[in-house]
């Protein structure tokens, strides 16, 4: 049997959430899925405060901003949400398949916004499979949702912002943190979390790299070297630091297989962080009635996809004809608060990457 | 450098430093907060209406040096935790300074914590005058540290633990 959904949401964080409270809002019905079995994406585990302007809950910590997003989720009588539903497949006739309760479902939206998010890259150093070497997310599970103290003496890849958050983290977990080593001659988080850091005496090492790691069975240490401009690595600079864990926060990738398998348009993107959907000013793909808002369509600050969510989900709503007045002044709200938190130099990097998808949509 | 170690130079203090003539009148934020980034709640915190941002979000905040006093409400508000309270009027030989703390355990009025620089080397042991919950929700804590009047521009942390009892 088919379900016939006029507002389909897949994924249940920042911009998934922001997404659907938009749509319902301004009168549509929404299904809303999660793979995992609560909602909430990442910000169930983000305890630091987060950034941006009120209109994005600045000051606020991230899992406090989930709940409150949460509970107006469940509140609200025109979205129902599906947690440990696991979208499989969207095929050219418009079907989406979802993996709930071992069931196989199938369902007809009218309208499609993926908020899929992102996954963590990797990096390749000998051994680089011993256990104790983590992604930074999973630590910041571990921690934040498991309350199990993840490490007693941990070294950390990446000093963008999830490498010192999660750093800051680990230290107010009680765990040593040895050093951050960055591969960048700079710091690419908010410099603010780099200070946060090294007051607490933290080291943060810029032109450094994991060389190798080593341990029998399980990690006992690292050698890290300093690169060169070039980024080759400088014989004689190796340093041997005995740790138990490696967390490793070297960038996020999207997840735009869905769009992909929709038939929607993607590109590599290198701002972007990846092969993204191309996507119009109201976040729509190439395929008529499909949206992308959030990771998915190019990494970002989750203050950004929380505007992205409710641009596509206001968006959605005009298109379907719904309170139409409000939710195009809404859209229009969400576009300049978009082009206020990317206009700074830390927003260069993703106006090179919007500027890029703008060129590509008019070549086709 | 602070964009490659994380550690504010004194080029970088000097944008932020108040007068020597209006430290010595009394208490006063400092924004050690040096870097563009969309971010305001500061603004919005101070109910004296002494820090403000221009043009929009993505500028570093000013702070007024006649219209703060120093009330300490805006440490526990910043995201970054980069707003300190100085009050080089403590007493003939001490400064009060005043930082924003989230680790456990948080230090009582009256005992002593082992003072940190910006980068995270050890000062001594200095008196703790204040411990504040910045509140249920806020859940960061203020703590007031009475330190030589020479480490008040240096002292911007303490370690967590380890307290000890009285003088």
């Amino acid at each position: 049997m088919i379900r016939d959904v006029e507002v389909l949401v897949i994924g249940g964080g920042p911009a998934g959430l922001c997404a659907a409270k938009a749509a319902a809002d301004s009168g549509a019905h929404v299904l809303l899925l999660e793979r995992d079995d609560t909602p909430g994406g990442q910000l169930v585990k983000q305890t630091h405060k987060f950034f941006g302007s009120e209109r994005q809950f600045a000051g606020t910590r991230g899992f406090q901003i989930g709940e409150m997003l949460v509970d107006e989720i469940n509140a609200h009588e025109n979205i129902e949400l599906m947690t440990d539903a696991t979208v499989l497949g969207m095929y050219e006739d418009g079907i989406v398949t979802v993996l709930k309760d071992e069931k196989h479902l199938k369902l007809r939206p009218v309208k499609t916004i993926i908020a899929t998010g992102a996954a963590e890259k990797f990096l390749t150093f000998p051994n680089n499979d011993l256990p104790g070497i983590y992604g930074a997310g999973a630590v910041q599970t571990l921690m934040n949702v498991g309350g199990v103290k993840p490490a007693d003496k941990v070294v950390m890849v990446g000093a963008g912002n999830i490498g010192l958050i999660v750093s800051y983290q680990m230290l107010q977990a009680g765990v040593e943190v040895e050093c951050v080593v960055e591969a960048l001659p700079n710091i690419g988080g908010f410099l603010v979390h780099a200070s946060k850091l090294r007051r607490a005496g933290v080291p943060i090492l810029t032109r450094w790299t994991v060389k190798e790691a080593y341990g029998n069975g399980k990690l006992e240490g690292v050698i890290l070297c300093q690169l060169d401009d070039k980024w080759q690595q400088i014989p004689g600079t190796e340093k041997d630091v005995p740790c138990d864990t490696l967390c490793l926060a070297v960038g996020l990738t999207p997840l735009a297989e869905l769009a992909w398998q929709a038939g929607a348009r993607c590109e590599y993107i290198r701002e972007l962080s990846g092969h993204v959907p191309i996507c119009d000013e109201n976040l729509m793909t190439t395929v008529e009635g499909l949206y992308c808002a959030g990771d998915v369509s190019g990494i970002e600050e989750a203050s950004s996809a929380m505007v992205e969510g409710r641009l596509a989900g206001y968006a959605v709503a005009v298109a379907l004809g719904y309170d139409v007045e409000n939710a195009q002044k809404e859209v229009d709200a969400a576009k300049a608060e978009l082009v206020e938190l990317r206009s700074g130099p830390m927003g260069g990097k993703i106006r090179a990457g919007i500027a890029k998808v703008e060129q590509k949509r008019g070549e086709a | 450098m602070l964009i490659n170690d994380g550690i504010p130079t004194a080029e970088d203090l000097a944008k932020v430093l108040p007068s020597e003539e209006r430290l010595n009148k009394g208490p006063i934020a400092i924004t050690e907060c040096f870097q563009e980034i969309a971010c305001n709640p500061c603004v919005a915190a101070c109910p004296h209406h002494a820090i403000s941002m221009e043009p929009d979000i993505n500028a570093t905040p000013k702070v007024d040096p006649d219209k703060c006093i120093g009330c300490r409400v805006c440490v526990a508000k910043c995201p970054g935790l980069a707003i300190f309270v100085v009050d080089m009027t403590q007493s003939e030989g001490t400064a009060a300074v005043t930082f924003p703390f989230e680790y456990i355990p948080v230090p009582e009025k009256g005992q002593l914590a082992c003072g940190l620089n910006r980068a995270g080397e050890e000062m001594g042991w200095f008196p703790v005058l204040r411990a504040v919950s910045g509140g249920k929700k806020n859940l960061t804590y203020m703590i007031t540290l009475e330190v030589p009047k020479e480490l008040a521009m240096e002292v911007r942390n303490i370690k967590a633990g380890g307290y000890r009892d009285g003088k």
